[in-house]
């Protein structure tokens, strides 16, 4: 069951187009260790360090990732305004195959995966035996019985632990399939000039296959955008010529690659939480306290009770009876001073009144708020309940500090019409 | 004849720390010291030429950065650099390695297996759990159940406290993890044989258990728990060898008007109405003080060096059953050059890391059948490091120092005395292990200094020349180290004190047992403590 290969060098298994773009890395020697000791490459790295002027990157689960390629506002607006691409290569994706592989992912997640058909794809969480969130991710049921996992950090040992009993086979696959965001307004007549017969019927969390130059295209449409748009995944042999043809699609409707930081503004702005600041893997905290149940992370509408055993289902029934110590909430914060690391009172004027703060907070652009996520001890935070933001921030060398009043609201910031509209306008 | 406040017994780190503390608070302190150096275990001795071997203890980590800012350990010339990870080689000619860069360790781990990789961060939160406990209590006297003193109450409480905290699943892991074998433990989280075996070594250094024997899932929390500035569980080296550490110590001890005494030895702890009033050295002479300090080990100062009428018949059988077993021996090495490992890429950093040559758990097991049987492991467990790489002070340029920590070699074998032939045969082995996998190193060897537990005994005075001054197994941790009611430093005679590894938290030049010591004895003098507070993790 396990994957034993050893792990390829982006190096090794991707063409790079090295007669067009020099790489620093070729002119150091090479570290002739057994594995890499620089940062991997995508399949789509020569293609981002084309269109790159910043040289901004980090690291990304062992792979280079641009933090901004040319300029992070004007990415952001490629999410808002037009079409962005993002590399999303580099997350976790595990194929899972087998005559149980339903049951399995049923038995693994919190929700019931019997009602996600094929073509469909499930948002979903996973706890520890203490309902603790483990991680979250998306659930492509690719064909009948025959999944993708997506998750934000690498669970092989968890996922193969949970395995016992199932007839399931579980692949990592992170390296053997490249994978884009087409995300914005413009998405779909970028894609439809592509010539992808009926993706206009496609629903948001549905995914479908076509045809590109021989090779199976899956698309889905997902996001971490909150905005209309899609996901391509494809073998990493077409990754370029994939993306050649998608930006001469995108050429007359604003498409940009962008980087992380545009994605993470706009990831906020939708509402969505991410590992290390909404939420510690569990598996990885050593404080105890530090984890978060699906309940405190606002996802109850996830955990399906109804459904038979599933990993933690004892810990959280009893803690739906007992109630949750935190609660996730969005901020909509007066001011215009983004709000990170702040912490979070009940009261203006009383310092003993904190109840939590802030996880990851900026100015949004896009509906010309100050929002913020974060995290409140229960029972504050209810939706409608203003809270208090200590903000600290910096002009000209001296810091300045205000208690800013902040709304608890309930839905997104950002959920435009067309985030859900079938088929899609053109824009 | 002056009477001095107090006297230290041996100036190894340990007696050494308290002496400084204890001059810091102003009291008369006179360390004596049986050789005609100073150091104890912790030294750096000139024994071939230019070179200077760390000859007993080779790496630091332990060494508590509380200790080490308090008594300004940089400004006494102590330097701890950090080295890189450690590989293991193979018999099938590839090796394991570990990498400080998260990415490249991973992606090591996922050459043999992906889910092992993957496992490693949960093994590694919850092995840091169990540090985060432990580490709180390093630099405080550990509180006795039986007591109903405040203070003792008070260290209990906290203790449960901590404890309770972990919630109801981490409660039990940590009462099964202090007594678990390291191998129990490790097989929780990975599948792939080298990747145990490498990581298996620490349950067992200086510990005289095989990787199955219970508690020595604990031992290996015992060289995981250091830092070097805050990186827990990284560890480096002294600059100039392990003596720079002792060194510095005793900078700070005379820097404070305390007075070093070499070719001192202990001879007898002098006992008069149930108070100790001195001791008698090697060569006659008397020293006078209010306070003894031992920093030998709890055999060696109740046994060697005092009379059993002055001490409690039950004591005295408990200091007899401390098991203090000798398990592990030394080849310190001169080399004309820088020995080639094929298996090792060119400029890996690698070569700087600390080397081991079993890559399975059944030979690690193995190796311990041997010592049972009363003889050297005939396939070791050796911890070979080269200081020199990173230390320019050790050796002239483009020569080498390598030092290699051996397991397991028994205190007697099959019950006899060591001999020279024995000490060659036991040398060989370990030679020849390492030149599997180095073809030019038996040529390259200048000198060599092969040290059994017998001789680690003779030289530095441990009895059976165990690393730790004691067993690090949970019936000899906390308030049970050395004997139960006698953990915080007191003995049955008044005066009498330990400040050795034999006491909480235990060995590694830790230098924890020495500050503690030292503020138990200012706190029954009624001095202002000078001893430093835990750093604290959070």
């Amino acid at each position: 069951m396990t994957d034993k290969d050893k792990v390829p060098s982006g190096r090794d298994e991707v063409p790079l187009a090295r007669d067009k773009v020099p790489l620093a890395r070729d002119k150091v020697p090479l570290a002739r260790d057994k594995v890499p000791q620089g940062r991997l490459q995508t399949p789509f790295y020569p293609k981002l360090k084309r269109v790159d002027t910043l040289d901004k990157w980090h690291e990304w689960k062992g792979y280079t990732a641009a933090d901004a390629l040319y300029c992070e506002d004007m990415e952001y607006f490629a999410i808002r305004n037009a079409t962005a691409v993002f590399d999303l290569t580099p997350m976790t994706k595990y194929r899972i195959t087998g005559p149980d592989a339903c049951d399995y992912l049923d038995r693994l997640v919190t929700r019931d995966m019997h009602k996600v058909a094929p073509g469909r794809v499930a948002y979903a969480v996973w706890c520890d035996d203490q309902g603790q969130v483990i991680d979250d991710g998306t659930i492509f049921h690719l064909r009948d019985g025959e999944y993708r996992l997506c998750s934000q950090e690498r669970h092989l040992a968890w996922l193969e632990a949970s395995a016992i009993g199932f007839d399931v086979t579980i692949r990592h696959e992170t390296e053997e399939v490249a994978a884009l965001a087409v995300q914005g307004p413009t998405s779909f007549s970028v894609l439809d000039k592509l010539g992808l017969d009926g993706l206009g019927d496609l629903k948001p969390f549905g995914l479908t296959h076509f045809d590109f130059e021989g090779a199976e295209l899956m698309i889905s449409r997902t996001g971490f955008t909150g905005d209309l748009g899609y996901e391509l995944w494809i073998e990493p042999a077409k990754a370029e010529a994939l993306w050649d043809a998608l930006f001469e699609a995108g050429k007359l409707h604003g498409i940009r690659a962008i980087g992380t930081n545009a994605l993470e503004m706009a990831r906020i702005e939708a509402g969505f939480m991410a590992a290390y600041h909404e939420f510690l893997p569990a598996d990885e905290t050593v404080r105890t306290g530090r984890s978060r149940s699906p309940l405190e992370l606002g996802l109850d509408w996830l955990v399906d009770f109804k459904k038979p055993n599933f990993n933690g289902r004892r810990a959280l029934a009893e803690e739906r009876r007992r109630g949750s110590a935190w609660r996730l909430v969005k901020l909509d914060i007066e001011g215009n001073k983004p709000a990170h690391n702040a912490y979070i009172f009940a009261k203006p004027k009383n310092n003993k009144s904190e109840i939590g703060f802030i996880t990851s907070a900026h100015w949004s652009p896009v509906c010309k708020q100050n929002i913020a996520l974060g995290t409140v001890r229960m029972p504050h935070g209810k939706p409608g309940d203003t809270v208090w933001v200590e903000i600290y921030y910096q002009r000209e060398m001296h810091w300045n500090r205000m208690m800013a009043a902040a709304k608890v609201v309930d839905k997104p910031f950002w959920f435009p019409k067309r985030r859900s509209a079938t088929p899609p306008g053109p824009y | 004849m002056k009477t001095y406040d107090a006297i230290v017994v041996g100036a190894g780190h340990n007696g050494l720390t308290t002496a400084a503390f204890l001059a810091r608070a102003g009291l008369d302190v006179v360390c004596v010291e049986k050789n005609d150096y100073i150091g104890g275990a912790a030294v750096s001795r000139q024994l071939y030429k230019d070179w200077w071997y760390s000859n007993c203890s080779y790496v630091c980590s332990l060494l508590r950065p509380e200790i080490y800012r308090a008594l300004e350990l940089h400004r006494h010339g102590l330097q701890v650099t950090p080295y890189g990870g450690s590989l293991t080689f193979m018999q099938n000619g590839d090796y394991f390695g570990s990498y400080h860069d998260h990415e490249v360790a991973y992606r090591e781990m996922a050459r043999f297996s992906r889910r092992d990789a993957d496992a490693y961060k949960t093994y590694s939160a919850d092995t840091m759990r169990q540090c985060r406990f432990i580490r709180d209590f390093l630099l405080r006297t550990a509180p006795d159940p039986a007591s109903f003193k405040p203070k003792d109450l008070r260290g209990l409480m906290d203790i449960g406290r901590r404890f309770l905290e972990m919630g109801e699943d981490r409660m039990y892991e940590t009462i099964r993890f202090w007594t678990m074998s390291v191998a129990e433990y490790l097989d929780e989280y990975f599948e792939t044989d080298v990747i145990k075996a490498a990581m298996s070594g620490s349950g067992i250094i200086g510990t005289a258990l095989g990787i199955h024997s219970p508690g020595t899932a604990y031992v290996l929390l015992h060289h995981k728990m250091g830092d070097v500035d805050g990186n827990v569980g990284t560890w480096g080296f002294a600059r100039g060898g392990m003596g720079a550490v002792s060194k510095s110590i005793a900078g700070a001890f005379q820097a404070a008007g305390g007075e070093l005494r070499t070719e001192a030895g202990c001879d007898k702890i002098i006992v008069k109405n149930g108070k100790v009033t001195g001791v008698g050295l090697e060569n006659g002479e008397e020293i006078r003080a209010r306070v003894v300090v031992s920093a030998m080990d709890v055999k060696r100062t109740f046994l060697n060096c005092m009379d059993r009428s002055d001490l409690p018949e039950k004591f005295y059988r408990r200091v007899e059953n401390f098991k203090i077993r000798g398990s592990s021996g030394k080849l310190n090495i001169a080399l004309d050059g820088l020995p080639t490992f094929p298996a090792i890429p060119k400029g890996s950093t690698l070569l700087h890391s600390d080397m081991h040559f079993i890559d399975s758990m059944e030979r690690m097991e193995r190796a311990y059948d041997d010592w049972k049987a009363g003889t050297w492991s005939k396939d070791p467990y050796v911890d070979m490091l080269i200081p020199t790489l990173n230390d320019p002070t050790m050796a002239p340029p483009g020569k080498h120092f390598m030092s290699c920590f051996v397991q397991y070699c028994p205190h007697k074998l099959e019950g006899r005395d060591w001999t020279e032939e024995d000490k060659q045969a036991f040398a060989n082995t370990v030679i020849d292990q390492i030149a599997n996998y180095s073809p030019d190193f038996k040529d390259l060897i200048l000198h060599m200094e092969v040290r059994t537990p017998a001789d680690i005994e003779a030289e530095i005075g441990i009895t059976e020349g165990n690393i730790f001054h004691g067993e690090l197994t949970m019936d000899q941790l906390l308030f049970n180290r050395p004997v139960p009611g006698y953990a915080q430093y007191r003995s049955p005679v008044a005066g009498l004190y330990l400040c050795g590894s034999s006491t909480h938290p235990g060995g590694g030049v830790m230098a924890a047992p020495g500050a503690n010591a030292a503020r138990e004895i200012l706190l029954d003098l009624k001095r202002p403590n000078t001893v430093p507070d835990n750093f604290g993790d959070d």
